[in-house]
């Protein structure tokens, strides 16, 4: 199989994330990540999945490939994105998140409201879970979770004063079973493996954690690998087969 | 003032009971980021945190920190204790949460550091 070149964002919030711009729908997602070139993006919501499938049903035909995904936040308060494979059940997945997030205030008054939305950019909903809250998942357990329901795990904006790993526990716990780093846009990649002690079999990744649809795309990370799917990512990740994560 | 008179004054809990406790506590050091204590805590300090994870065992290995202490009733996770026990850092638990353990332990004349 032919190897190109594929560009990928996969750090991106929707309407459903508490901090999330109303104007994050699922087409205007869909939208922004063909103006700004992507092949591949995948929806990362606060300890939520529900908007993915949405999102993959505006993009198809005309693409670009979305892979489902969430943003989780572990007991101590470290943010690890949750990649899975396009088309993936993840209700399964969701219910055992949502046993293990804080029970929301009785009297609710979020940041914002929550939005669920269809594929037509239709509120279908608003989430009444404490999506900005922490998980009881400690960050082992959450990625464990991921890697149960066949997910690959990268550590968010891990150069983040907070909510990173490093933030909160000091250095990347080793063996934890993650497949890359992320960085914050206009961090170098370079200066951050020495400055974050990445070991040298991670690879580092660049996305736009983006929360309004301006951000999309504005961080990216170049892959080599035959198709933008799940399973050529986590080879790419690995630099195996041929694939490879691509200097920017 | 030594871990063994902090622990029996302030009625906390041992959880590495295997652990020597005459060493003397310097100071007092309350955070629940891990990279800020590694920036800031001095030696021989008594660390206040409600993080349990494996890490904070490395962190005060790092800083040689006197011992690590878990408030609100929080237990260290298996591996953390287990990892304690290995690198002999001690353990110990409060059922109070982190601003009333601070103000006893300054009452009691220790100091930030």
């Amino acid at each position: 199989m032919e190897l190109r070149r594929l560009r990928a964002d996969l750090h991106i919030h929707t309407c459903l994330s508490p901090c999330g711009e109303l104007a994050m729908s699922p087409r205007a997602v869909v939208e922004a990540a063909r103006a700004a070139g992507l092949d591949l993006i995948a929806v990362t919501d606060h300890n939520t999945t529900e908007n993915a499938a949405a999102v993959a049903r505006a993009a198809a035909g005309a693409g670009p490939a979305v892979l489902p995904g969430i943003e989780l936040t572990t007991a101590e308060e470290a943010h690890i994105l949750g990649l899975f494979e396009a088309g993936a059940d993840l209700a399964p997945f969701q219910a055992e998140v949502f046993l293990r997030l804080p029970q929301a205030p009785s009297k609710r008054k979020f940041i914002k409201d929550q939005v669920l939305a269809d594929a037509e950019d239709r509120v279908v909903g608003f989430s009444p879970r404490c999506l900005f809250g922490a998980t009881e998942l400690a960050a082992r357990e959450a990625v464990d979770l991921i890697r149960a329901f066949g997910g690959l795990a990268v550590a968010s904006h891990i150069d983040r004063e907070a909510f990173s790993l490093v933030s909160q526990l000091g250095f990347i716990p080793p063996g934890l079973g993650i497949e890359a780093v992320e960085v914050s846009p206009r961090a170098d990649a370079a200066a951050a493996r020495e400055a974050f002690g990445v070991a040298a079999d991670l690879a580092i990744v660049r996305f736009s954690d983006a929360h309004r649809p301006e951000e999309i795309g504005a961080a990216a990370t170049d892959f080599l690998m035959a198709a933008p799917t799940l399973a050529e990512l986590r080879l790419a990740l690995a630099g195996r087969a041929g694939r490879k994560v691509l200097p920017p | 003032m030594t871990l063994a008179d902090l622990a029996a004054r302030l009625e906390l809990t041992v959880f590495t009971p295997g652990l020597p406790l005459g060493r003397p506590v310097g100071c007092g050091y309350a955070s629940d980021l891990l990279s800020d204590v590694i920036g800031h805590a001095r030696k021989d300090a008594l660390w206040v945190t409600m993080q349990v994870h494996p890490n904070i065992v490395a962190v005060a290995v790092l800083k040689e920190l006197a011992a690590v202490v878990l408030v609100g009733g929080r237990r260290p996770a298996p591996e953390a204790l287990a990892r304690a026990e290995r690198e002999k850092v001690p353990l110990l638990g409060a059922e109070t949460g982190t601003f009333e353990l601070c103000g006893r332990l300054y009452g009691m004349g220790l100091r930030g550091g």
